[in-house]
């Protein structure tokens, strides 16, 4: 793992910049980040009523994020993350009925209901997790990247984090690892501005957390998270970094989680008000619609439209998941171990 | 008097070594700190410097010659103005023995017979019924068979690959991955900087990515560091995704205690990782098995955490000459059949049950030896027929007795034989304290030949 090798797939968008945000580009962003949206309230209904166990840790406000870098890359790159991973699994292109039928741990679910909320994944999506132990993703997408970088094949792997796990040790054992062996991964860095009920600036002695790969000469970049354009043009250029082989690259996501840290947390930690002020002035979704609608390409029926379609998925999903039948008392003791060629 | 030059001990494990070169010659005059020869170790080749000045009245070891003992007197300085001729009466003289306790090498290879002596009692070892009829041996290390693994599971799939801390350019702290890097390069032999935790985590991402990683911990005592990722993310996976993400990964290394290296280098964790659903667990203690059973963890689809031991790995065994010695994980073998009692250990702890057994057979008590060679899962069914024919169980490990290996196994022998037992099933393990490092109290703290004997016998009511 010494030397750079030359890359195969051609980088995206090489001419130079990025590509402009389109109105087609915004309309298919509202879409995928309202779908994340009205999902995260469903969960946090069914969550409510019995129907959700454990933890449940919503995505609502920092739906911009994974939609901008979604349209960053390609099929075939890999995607891993946390266990706020609802939102990832959705823009993805995961099914979201099997993921509600994952939440009320149900047979029909990614895992069978054998993972919850926390630990989904998708082989066919490229998705790797899903993970409950903070910090841990790092280091394994840092491996998804190191595989890339072994088969020589272009792909790029999208690591997600948040603030708090950004103090894991782990992580910068990930990025020394990353720039010293130029694997192709971005660090996604989802900067909510609360590890649980611990703001950054209460636990973190450099608060920019683009800055935390400098000692390795990673290059990062602070990004407006709350605007999907922003985000996706810093995704576009971080992946072209990556897939010219270029090593990894951090982005820092300032953005905004409306909700609890999970379920059972009332976040007393934070005015009220600082979060009406957010979804009053910075809602990633509001501002696609206005884009929408000033530029009338849509009036307000045609998004009613699109409203109650992305109910529809929504509420099929969660009469997926509860129509699902639990998984069959032999599921126990399966998974374990496998006989089969891996 | 002539000051005497001995063959130094280079490492905590080193008992001999090959005198590989003397940088001076007779009638040469030293001076401390001068490099006076090069010695070989199973790890490394290694220069000696003369402590004392003077000339050099003697080489009494040839270049070349291997098997050295540590402490043998291999030349002679003379003091200036000493009359040389003196020194042709000196090489006569015995090289001192080290008292109990005074040096490295006396540690634990004092304790137990077999541990000095390099070549494992092949004759009176049953075959392993793996083996087919027929098949040649040739003597081969531990070090060497693990190698020879590695090597041929590259070989045979691109996708298998190592890494590690000094796995590549220095060919392994320990030697295992010696050669590797020549044959494969250094896209398939990776050096990583000293971070377990990542490189474990890193490792877990490439298995999951569809590649065969082997993980080479330097000892696992580094891997706690890697702790996490290794139960968390390693074993439960496969569960966690309803059986769709694999984690086809091998993490080895030696493991258990070694010999003065204290209680943060002396640990035997094969209870802590048989723990956990999702791990296979194996700790081999032959070369034969050491080749077969890393072989089979490479080409297995789950995680395997495979504890090698450090004291074995310069041992020589009788290794099959087959195009592809594969072995069974989850098989343990009957080393010697026995009638009276059953013992069962792993790795290391087998030395003193072989040395036990001597003793025990002069006393007239046929013991029956189980290798368990897969902590996990556990061969039981092995276990319980070898305890319905001898009715007594003896286990011997070198770790803690709570919540050990031995402690599983009494569980379930009493639940699933319990009728069968005509005594106290009793556990021979290493002393409830943090490893010493002082020689006397490290070997107080291990386990023993005379404990086994000791067990033995009480479960035999002798």
């Amino acid at each position: 793992m010494a030397t750079k090798s030359p890359q195969k797939k051609p980088a995206k968008k090489s001419d130079g910049g990025p590509a402009a945000f389109s109105e087609e580009d915004d309309l298919q962003a509202y879409r995928d980040m309202l779908l994340i949206r009205r999902f995260e309230e469903k969960a946090g209904q069914m969550y409510g009523m019995g129907l959700i166990g454990g933890f449940c840790h919503l995505y609502i406000g920092q739906e911009a994020v994974v939609v901008g870098m979604q349209g960053a890359i390609e099929e075939g790159d890999q995607v891993i993350t946390g266990y706020r991973d609802h939102g990832h699994m959705l823009a993805c292109g995961m099914d979201p009925k099997g993921v509600m039928a994952e939440l009320t741990g149900r047979d029909g679910g990614y895992s069978r209901g054998k993972g919850g909320s926390m630990h989904m994944f998708s082989r066919e999506k490229n998705f790797f997790g899903g993970h409950g132990i903070v910090g841990a993703q790092v280091p394994i997408g840092t491996g998804l990247a190191f595989a890339n970088r072994y088969r020589d094949n272009g792909r790029v792997c999208l690591a997600y984090f948040g603030d708090g796990a950004a103090n894991q040790g782990q992580v910068y054992e990930s990025f020394n690892m990353a720039e010293l062996w130029s694997l192709p991964v971005v660090y996604v860095v989802e900067n909510n501005q609360y590890a649980m009920g611990t703001s950054v600036a209460r636990a973190s002695a450099q608060t920019d957390l683009s800055k935390r790969g400098a000692s390795f000469n990673i290059p990062g970049v602070q990004v407006d998270g709350m605007d999907v354009r922003a985000v996706r043009e810093a995704g576009n250029r971080a992946v072209e970094w990556c897939r010219a082989g270029k090593g990894p690259y951090i982005l820092e996501m300032k953005t905004y989680r409306y909700r609890g840290h999970s379920m059972s947390d009332p976040a007393k930690y934070r005015a009220k008000e600082e979060v009406s002020k957010m979804r009053a002035e910075h809602d990633p979704i509001e501002q696609v619609r206005m884009r929408l609608l000033e530029s009338k390409s849509l009036s307000e029926d045609d998004l009613k439209a699109i409203d109650k379609e992305i109910k529809a998925i929504v509420n099929e999903a969660a009469e997926f998941a509860q129509s699902s039948p639990e998984p069959d008392p032999r599921e126990l003791w399966t998974d374990i171990l496998t006989d089969m060629e891996a | 008097m002539p000051t005497e030059v001995l063959m130094p001990a280079l490492s905590p494990t080193m008992e001999e070594g090959t005198l590989t070169k003397w940088h001076v010659k007779e009638g040469d005059v030293v001076k401390s700190g001068d490099v006076i020869a090069e010695i070989e170790t199973d790890k490394a080749t290694m220069e000696v410097e003369a402590a004392d000045e003077g000339t050099v009245a003697k080489l009494l070891v040839a270049e070349g010659t291997e098997n050295v003992k540590v402490n043998a007197v291999i030349a002679l300085l003379a003091e200036e103005g000493e009359d040389m001729s003196e020194a042709k009466t000196a090489p006569g003289k015995k090289p001192p023995k080290r008292e109990p306790g005074q040096g490295e090498a006396t540690s634990r290879e004092t304790g137990t017979k077999a541990r000095a002596e390099e070549k494992a009692p092949k004759a009176e070892i049953q075959n392993d019924p793996d083996i087919p009829e027929g098949t040649k041996f040739t003597s081969k290390t531990v070090r060497e068979a693990l190698r020879d693994a590695m090597a041929e599971e590259m070989r045979r799939d691109e996708r298998v690959f190592v890494m590690g801390e000094e796995v590549a350019q220095y060919e392994g702290a320990y030697k295992v991955t010696q050669g590797l890097l020549a044959e494969f390069g250094d896209r398939r032999v990776v050096d990583t900087p000293i971070t377990e935790h990542g490189f474990a985590g890193l490792g877990i991402g490439a298995a999951m990515a569809g590649l065969r990683p082997i993980v080479e911990f330097m000892t696992f005592n580094f891997a706690m560091q890697a702790m996490d990722q290794i139960i968390n993310s390693a074993a439960k996976t496969r569960y966690m995704s309803g059986g769709q993400m694999s984690c086809p990964i091998v993490f080895r290394g030696p493991n258990g205690p070694a010999a003065r290296v204290a209680a943060q280098h002396s640990q035997d964790y094969a209870s802590w990782f048989a723990h956990i659903p999702g791990l296979i667990v194996i700790a081999p203690y032959s070369a034969s098995d050491a080749k077969g059973l890393l072989k089979a963890a490479i080409r297995n689809p789950n995680p395997v955490v495979f504890l090698e031991n450090e004291v074995l790995y310069g041992k020589s065994f009788e290794v099959p000459e087959l195009e592809d010695h594969v072995l069974p994980i989850g098989k343990a073998r009957v080393m010697k059949e026995g009638t009276d009692v059953t013992l069962v250990s792993h790795s290391h702890g087998i030395t003193y049950c072989l040395d036990a057994m001597t003793k025990l057979e002069e006393e007239g008590i046929s013991a029956e030896l189980i290798d368990l060679r897969t902590i996990r899962p556990l061969d039981m069914d092995t276990i319980i027929r070898s305890v319905k024919k001898t009715n007594r169980l003896v286990t011997v490990e070198e770790t803690w007795p709570v919540c050990g290996i031995g402690a599983e196994i009494a569980a379930e022998v009493q639940a699933k034989a319990f009728d069968y037992l005509d005594a106290p099933i009793l556990r021979v393990a290493q002393k409830n304290v943090p490893m010493p490092y002082a020689a006397n109290l490290e070997k107080l703290a291990l386990p023993s030949a005379d404990e086994v004997v000791e067990a033995v016998k009480a479960v035999c009511y002798r």
